[in-house]
């Protein structure tokens, strides 16, 4: 398992680095550059339908490709104070989706809680759940907790063969994924009609953008069924951040800048339009707002100074949170390439 | 110019069309035509095109279809063996006009 940034020191475990990387890029125009183009600057919110809740950074896997630097080191957790001032704001809404992520998620002593809070207050609630996670003796009755509550989950999948998987993941990640969704499916997860929901994540593994969401769809579900006997709802195709540890391979590679040039030359205002950050509130582990999660990871805040903290948050501040202005950055144009990429995957068919 | 090939002149392909932009077009038209969805899938017209990207062996193609197959979703085992059919063609074209050697040497030898 390889080690996350910070714990290796890296510079780029420093988000000013990272943003001076993006900043400083020659392969695209700046972000937005391309929005004023096509008239839509400055970016605003259009409501908020997800409250997309990162719990913390650690997890037991050191993804190759992750954006949130997140591993078995990382500490940073949201604590049952924080999380109880998100409930109490949620409540004070009808935001019909909470989106819990991290890191792991469901490593953090507070995920049940939040999960039993959101799903008594009627909200649909996705687990984005990294599957090996499931197979942990600590873990052992994770599966039927999430069934038990309908909890969503969108379990991270980048391909339907070990070396990939494995190549983008950890080694052995494959295996335990496999045999997760199976226990998934055993369970009632994923089948058509009826159940709670399981739906895919494919990431590219590598330094290019996914495929048409519903070609790739059809691939993993025909081999995923006939190599293993494992249904699933819906793949969802998401394209890599570079940012992060993505953005470390990128650099290494000596990929990065014709990696930036790819995504720009395959900007899409339709999709550009439909971005996710316009219908999403984030909040951080420690309780701070932001326009989505890749922002989060950027420690790029809210627009506005003075709603930077979910405490802050009254039912007057959430009535302008809903068409705030958005922060954007070159690393948005990961989420505008091609059909687009959001938490739900593409954006465009 | 220190070599012919440089990877950004892909990049200028569409300069082509400068010098002729109505066939430009008309090719651009057809090329588009040629790899969308149709009784074959993106993904595989992207291996063929791969296979004979080999087979011409222009750098471009090679670049440009590597990229196309892992983006419509193919893997390292299936460009491989792509590769492979092509060099199995290429080979066997080869080996084939042997028996054009076979028939020369046939008529000329006792």
């Amino acid at each position: 398992m390889g080690l996350t940034l910070l714990s290796r020191r890296d510079p780029l475990a420093s988000t000013e680095r990272q943003l001076e990387v993006l900043t400083t890029t020659h392969a695209c125009p700046p972000f937005d550059k391309r929005l004023t183009d096509i008239g839509l600057a400055p970016l605003r919110a259009t409501g908020i339908t997800v409250f997309q809740i990162n719990v913390g950074k650690l997890c037991n896997q050191t993804c190759r490709h992750c954006h949130v630097d997140a591993g078995p080191d990382r500490e940073e957790r949201m604590t049952r104070e924080t999380a109880e001032l998100c409930i109490r704001v949620l409540a004070q809404t009808e935001i019909p989706t909470v989106d819990i992520t991290g890191g792991a998620p469901e490593l953090n002593p507070n995920f049940r809680w939040l999960v039993e809070q959101a799903t008594a207050r009627g909200r649909h609630v996705i687990d984005r759940c990294n599957l090996s996670v499931l197979l942990l003796p600590s873990q052992a009755d994770l599966a039927t907790f999430l069934a038990g509550h309908k909890v969503e989950v969108i379990a991270s999948l980048p391909y339907f063969r070990p070396s990939q998987t494995d190549a983008q993941r950890g080694e052995g990640v494959y295996e335990k994924s496999i045999e997760a969704l199976q226990l998934l499916n055993r369970i009632g997860y994923g089948q058509e009609g009826s159940g709670p929901k399981l739906n895919l994540v494919y990431n590219p593994v590598g330094a290019f953008l996914p495929p048409r969401q519903e070609a790739i769809e059809a691939q993993f579900r025909r081999e995923l069924l006939r190599h293993h006997g494992i249904r699933f709802n819906h793949l969802y195709t998401i394209t890599n951040m570079p940012i992060s540890r993505f953005l470390e391979f990128l650099l290494e590679r000596g990929n990065y800048e014709a990696y930036m040039e790819r995504l720009a030359n395959a900007f899409n205002p339709t999709a550009a339009a439909g971005v996710m950050c316009r219908y999403t509130l984030s909040i951080g582990w420690d309780g701070t707002l932001y326009d989505c999660d890749f922002n989060q990871m950027l420690d790029l805040p809210l627009a506005d100074k003075a709603i930077r903290h979910i405490r802050e948050v009254t039912p007057a501040a959430l009535a302008g949170l809903r068409n705030r202005m958005i922060v954007t950055g070159n690393h948005c144009y990961g989420c505008t390439a091609g059909a687009g990429s959001s938490c739900g995957g593409a954006v465009t068919t | 110019m220190d070599t012919y090939y440089h990877p950004h002149d892909l990049q200028k392909f569409a300069d082509m069309g400068k010098g002729n932009k109505e066939l430009w077009d008309k090719f651009m038209g057809y090329y588009s035509a040629v790899f969308a969805e149709g009784a074959l899938t993106e993904r595989e017209k992207a291996l063929i095109a791969l296979g004979v990207a080999h087979a011409v062996q222009c750098p471009y193609c090679i670049d440009a279809y590597s990229q196309a197959c892992l983006e419509k979703g193919s893997n390292t085992e299936e460009m491989t063996e792509a590769v492979h059919v092509a060099c199995a063609i290429r080979g066997g074209a080869s080996l084939v006009h042997g028996v054009q050697m076979r028939n020369v040497a046939d008529k000329l030898s006792m």
